[in-house]
């Protein structure tokens, strides 16, 4: 009798420890992946906001000043060669790229050899580095076509190097349009040509709008593939065949000679908050896309 | 009418052909410009030798290619695991109100743009490790932590997306089974994520040894054999940078060859990246 209680205690016992080791076991893994998660948090607080408050207050109009010289760093030059540097990229980039995801998902038959072929290769551009892209830029467009370190020079590398972006957004935009849409278009007697143009691609706009502005992020915010072939002339330039450094560009220049701490503080800052808005607002028009459906 | 459809049809596979044309190119010219100076050191000089001195024509690049790759190891070391912890809460365990705060942060992260991650490094993590632990502070330790920071959104966000890939009755059997909820987690959801996770990983790896112009500031960029954590050390992509601007001639074209090699590790690291994709969604 008093034997069976003890053993039964003694089980309890062992049950009450295997219990008592599961949960501190699941308290230690929540904990683990909650300090992850807050770690995470923490390294986008401290970057952003360091950044923040260390250069706003070095802000100031005269860095928007048409002329960029060694006593004032204007950026306002830099950030219009930024624009034009997106303008040619995106001309590139767009029709290359939205025409070729047409390709792959309106024309392209199911399990095409050819089509896994287009995207092996299209994966394999978007893994490159972009100093590869930088120095690709200098070897073909500034030596070989002789358009020496240009605006058009560099608005080509990174069209090139953001074309996997446009390619994959736009190729998700247009798998989401339902099939019902083509059948109906079909059925009323469109062609195929009519069909994509008039109704396919206008309700893909929202998705593939979304892929353009990441590019115009990744483009602003790159510095090793334009270096290379837009050059690093801080001045306005005068013609898409002039050299002109993109703000990034700039901003590592100044950084690297640490010499205008102050300046750099504040491009810094323009530079990440211009990139910041424009990815959140790709990352809101692929949600109220996602919201309409 | 018939003849138009053709037309179009044409341009948009020569606009899908285009990608194919980018990578020939980049290829072709890669190559031009890089492997007649590999030819002239010497393949083994070049890849195996440990001495790089432009002025006394000796074009070693075995301290950059482990360079490449102990910071690259570090950045692994320091963001996997907080990653894929990471990408484990947001999957599993975030409060919805938290999640709509936390997912677009990572998304950020993601986007800021390198320069800004190298000047955050320069002026925070390099005075941190100088006063805490010793040595400049442009370090092998420095930079990994950077690249460890870089790789955390793309960790994040493709571990996440292959957890919540996972089909919810593993998760639902495991429960039913009597284990905790974390343990159901870690023990049926995680090992069956594994594929996606590693692609992950692999993407990480891609951009941390391709990663340039951030790493330039930090790492210090002695060309010579790494000899520890906290020394400066010099990779492959900043290698190109530092001597690119005065490089002339045979200089010159041993850093475009040094981009072929890098260009080299990226082929593998995309074609592993790849195969463990295309392992994942038959899983699925």
């Amino acid at each position: 009798m008093t034997g069976s209680v003890v053993l039964n205690r003694i089980k309890d016992n062992r049950q009450a420890r295997v219990f008592a080791q599961r949960r501190l076991e699941a308290i230690l893994l929540r904990g683990l992946v909650t300090l992850a998660a807050g770690i995470t948090l923490a390294c986008f607080i401290g970057v952003v906001g360091y950044t923040v408050l260390r250069g706003l207050p070095h802000i100031h109009s005269g860095m928007f000043a048409l002329d960029y010289n060694s006593t004032n760093m204007s950026v306002l030059p830099s950030i219009l060669s930024t624009l034009l540097i997106v303008g040619v990229g995106l001309l590139i980039a767009a029709p290359v790229g939205i025409f070729g995801a047409v390709y792959l998902v309106e024309y392209a038959p199911r399990g095409s050899r050819l089509a896994a072929f287009f995207r092996l290769t299209t994966e394999t551009l978007s893994g490159i580095p972009s100093i590869v892209y930088g120095l690709f830029g200098m070897l073909f467009f500034v030596f070989a076509l002789d358009w020496d370190y240009s605006i058009l020079a560099g608005g080509f590398t990174v069209g090139i190097m953001v074309l996997p972006t446009v390619i994959r957004s736009t190729e998700e935009a247009l798998k989401a349009v339902p099939d019902s849409y083509r059948e109906a278009s079909f059925g009323l007697g469109a062609g195929k040509v009519r069909t994509i143009f008039k109704i396919i691609l206008p309700s893909a706009v929202p998705g593939i709008l979304s892929g353009i502005i990441l590019s115009i992020g990744r483009i602003v915010g790159e510095t090793a593939a334009l270096k290379y072939t837009a050059g690093t002339v801080a001045e306005l330039p005068g013609s898409l065949m002039d050299s002109g450094s993109s703000l990034a560009v700039l901003f590592h220049k100044l950084a690297g000679e640490g010499l205008h701490m102050e300046n750099a503080y504040a491009t810094a800052v323009i530079l990440l908050l211009v990139v910041l808005a424009i990815n959140t607002l790709a990352g809101w028009i692929a949600k109220k896309m996602r919201k309409d459906r | 009418m018939k003849k138009s459809e053709y037309i179009m049809k044409a341009v948009f596979l020569t606009a899908a052909a285009m990608s194919v044309l980018a990578v020939a190119l980049i290829c072709i010219f890669l190559l031009k410009g890089g492997l007649p100076a590999m030819l002239e050191i010497g393949p083994v000089n070049f890849l195996l030798g440990t001495v790089w001195k432009p002025g006394n024509d000796l074009y070693g690049i075995l301290p950059m290619i482990m360079g490449s790759l102990c910071v690259t190891a570090g950045a692994i070391l320091l963001g996997v695991p907080i990653g894929l912890l990471a990408a484990v809460y947001m999957a599993c365990f975030c409060p919805k109100k938290l999640y709509k705060i936390l997912s677009p942060c990572v998304q950020l992260l993601a986007g800021i743009p390198s320069v800004v991650y190298g000047f955050f490094a320069m002026v925070v993590i390099v005075p941190f490790v100088r006063d805490f632990l010793g040595g400049s502070g442009n370090s092998m330790l420095t930079a990994s932590i950077l690249l460890g920071l870089m790789i955390l959104p793309t960790i994040i966000m493709q571990s996440e997306a292959s957890i919540r890939a996972v089909s919810n009755t593993c998760y639902e059997g495991s429960l039913a089974l009597g284990a905790t909820k974390e343990r159901s987690v870690f023990k049926a959801v995680l090992p069956a994520a594994r594929s996606g996770v590693m692609a992950g990983i692999v993407l990480g790896i891609g951009r941390a040894i391709g990663e340039t112009m951030a790493v330039v500031m930090v790492a210090g960029n002695q060309p010579r054999m790494p000899k520890g954590i906290l020394e400066g050390v010099r990779t492959m992509t900043t290698n190109i940078v530092m001597d690119m601007a005065y490089a002339t001639d045979l200089h010159r074209e041993a850093l475009i060859a040094t981009a072929v090699v890098l260009f080299g590790f990226i082929l593998v690291i995309n074609l592993t990246f790849n195969l463990l994709n295309r392992k994942g969604e038959k899983k699925s």
